[in-house]
């Protein structure tokens, strides 16, 4: 039996990083399908779980894995699911049911060519607005997109963290490039990795109400089982969790919902700059394209180019403010993503007409070579 | 003399009352539907099992039969269509020392849901999954169900059903049920019993509860709430461990019911703490 924090060097898959990731951050119970190219998750998952008494199971479909991780979760186990397309189309309902009902779980989409089957083995960014709109209403998300294996198994964790603080389903949006490739990832001391875990309430048990909004807008959660009594439903409810069917209910739910991302955006933006400083275009990406944008601002930078390169490790909610305060002193940016533009209407929106905002996309199926974004750099500025 | 000794000003307490939400009635459920009978009956069943109450817990998917759960004053979530059973699942392997009971209708857990339904019987998971079948869709207004008998009318088979209705019980038994049984909700007692021995039954138990729905079908099938009542008295046969081919619903013949499978076998847990736990 292995311990649950593999602490030391490894050489492993994105897809494997992810699941290690899992692990150290707490998680307990992963309800599964197989799909490529996220099965490695979930096949690691099944060989791990065990170790740290915990639980696997693969479900019978993708509405059905969704829905075994909000229920465990409420049993009290930080929960998760990977998936890919396909997959993550059938979760959409259930998503909306862990926002609603403030589930804590972790979904990952290792993104791949679309629509429909589309190229299942090889990689895309293009499910970019799913993740922030699929599910039917209005919400607030998150949505972390990271580069490299070490960084999925970080952001794994960063994921359990904030869907434990803020009370929702994160995602992480890999793509099959960066789930596939094998590369150096370093575990630390458990004791180095910070863990978060859900506030349980204090007080009461006769007169609690599950959605009391406590620190940061989020209610404290109990577990089924601790004997608060509660009823959780996707209805529209009140502070008791009671299905009220009138507008000023859902104006208070909804304002609540998102008043708890929107008012907390500070901690949960992560971005990172490359040679941003004196930088008059800007490269602005995510995921494995994040790479492409390392080497093309190198690549500009010794043609006499003054490129930099926004990195988003949170794409939802949209760092808006940053991207607001850069377009008032850079000549253009640059949306690089494999997908026919789907973060590039974000930063049009918001370079608000002050700058040039120019894509370079791709239909998907392999990454975006650096060459072409040199040459975008040299023709359209 | 004060009031609170004056017996007539105040209301008889009702047995069921500690568990039930009572500042959520009035329910929903039209007057002549048969799902708060079941309702009562399961309620029953749960006080009578003298286990901790706390440690009960009720999943509903969408429908009128899913508005149970809202019902309870114990742990209880109301999903989405068709999902309560994977729900119940997480549920109940992130914690087995829950009670899960998922209570849903017909439409709920064996059209949209039914997938769900045969996988976890035959994983035979530990969870008891109740279902009220009144052969439509009511809450939606009368559209058919996969439960709707042959050339009845719904509003979305107005010259009359062409399908068969499904077989619950002889479903649950192929995909590897541990306990299943019919009734009526005229049979309540009986119904109450079975669903005492579902909850004490490990693996996976299925409870069939018939039940009228005289809005949204028995107004279009010329059947008044009575003459359902009627066809449940006269037109059932009690035949415990019938043979589950024989259970397919039509009155003409006489609709049988009983207890048709308990059975003590390894539950999904079981297993997987066996197989794949390291020793």
């Amino acid at each position: 039996m292995k311990p649950p924090v593999l602490t030391g060097e490894h050489f492993i898959t994105g897809d494997v990083a992810c699941a290690e990731g899992a692990l150290a951050a707490g998680c307990r119970f992963f309800g599964g399908y197989p799909i490529t190219p996220a099965t490695e998750i979930a096949e690691h998952m099944a060989a791990r779980l065990v170790d740290v008494d915990g639980t696997f199971i693969q479900m019978e479909d993708e509405i059905a894995a969704i829905a075994s991780v909000l229920g465990a979760s409420w049993a009290g186990a930080k929960s998760m699911t990977a998936t890919s397309g396909p997959g993550f189309s059938l979760m959409m309902e259930n998503i909306g049911l862990g926002i609603i009902t403030e589930t804590p779980c972790v979904i990952v989409n290792v993104q791949r060519t679309g629509p429909s089957t589309g190229l299942p083995t090889q990689g895309a960014q293009g499910d970019m607005m799913q993740a922030r709109w699929g599910s039917h209403g209005d919400y607030e998300i998150i949505v972390l997109a990271p580069s490299s294996p070490q960084e999925i198994f970080y952001q794994t964790i960063a994921a359990f963290n904030l869907s434990e603080t803020y009370r929702l389903p994160v995602i992480i949006m890999t793509d099959e490039m960066v789930g596939h490739m094998s590369e150096k990832v370093v575990i630390p001391d458990s004791d180095k990795i910070e863990i978060v875990s859900r506030i349980a309430p204090k007080g009461r048990k006769d007169h609690f109400k599950p959605f009391e909004p406590g620190l940061n807008g989020v209610p404290p959660m109990p577990a089924a089982g601790d004997g608060y009594n509660m009823h959780i439903t996707g209805l529209t409810h009140d502070e008791r969790g009671y299905p009220v069917m009138d507008v000023d209910t859902q104006a208070a739910m909804m304002k609540r919902l998102t008043g708890k991302i929107l008012n907390n955006l500070n901690d949960i933006i992560q971005t990172e700059g490359y040679r941003l400083d004196d930088a008059d275009i800007v490269l602005i990406s995510y995921g494995v394209s994040s790479r492409t944008c390392l080497s093309a601002v190198d690549m500009a930078r010794k043609l006499g180019i003054k490129a930099g390169f926004l990195r988003l490790i949170t794409v939802w909610p949209f760092p808006d403010d940053q991207i607001n305060t850069l377009a008032d002193r850079v000549k253009g940016f640059v949306t690089v993503e494999i997908n026919m533009g789907q973060i590039h209407r974000e930063v049009i929106r918001c370079a608000g007409g002050k700058t040039k905002a120019v894509l370079v996309g791709h239909p998907g199926g392999t990454i975006i070579p650096p060459e072409r974004v040199v040459n975008v750099l040299k023709d359209a500025f | 003399m004060s009031q609170d000794s004056n017996p007539l000003k105040k209301h008889p307490k009702h047995p069921l009352d500690d568990l039930i939400r009572k500042d959520r009635i009035p329910h929903i459920w039209c007057p002549g539907c048969g799902i708060g009978t079941v309702f009562s009956s399961c309620l029953m069943a749960i006080k009578e099992s003298g286990l901790d109450i706390n440690k009960y817990v009720m999943v509903s998917g969408i429908g009128c039969s899913g508005r149970a759960a809202g019902y309870v004053k114990f742990d209880s979530f109301h999903t989405t269509h068709g999902r309560a059973i994977p729900f119940a699942t997480g549920l109940k392997l992130a914690n087995p020392d829950l009670n899960v009971i998922v209570f849903s209708g017909d439409g709920d857990l064996f059209a949209i849901g039914g997938n769900h339904f045969i996988h976890a019987a035959r994983r035979n998971m530990d969870i008891t999954v109740i279902c009220v079948n009144n052969f439509i869709y009511g809450m939606t207004g009368g559209q058919v169900a996969a439960t709707t008998p042959f050339k009845a009318k719904s509003t979305t088979t107005p010259a009359g059903n062409p399908d068969e209705p499904f077989n619950l019980p002889l479903l649950a038994y192929a995909s590897g049920a541990s306990y299943v049984a019919r009734w009526t909700m005229l049979h309540a007692r009986d119904l109450t019993f079975a669903i005492s021995e579902a909850i004490a039954r490990k693996g996976f138990s299925f409870i069939e509860a018939l039940s009228p729905c005289p809005i949204n079908y028995g107004r279009r099938n010329k059947e008044k709430t009575f003459d359902t009542l009627k066809l449940y008295q006269e037109k059932t046969i009690i035949k415990n461990g019938a043979n589950p081919v024989e259970l397919d619903i039509d009155f003409d013949k006489g609709v049988i019911l009983g207890k048709f499978v308990d059975i003590d076998k390894p539950t999904f847990s079981d297993k997987y703490n066996k197989i794949c736990r390291p020793a």
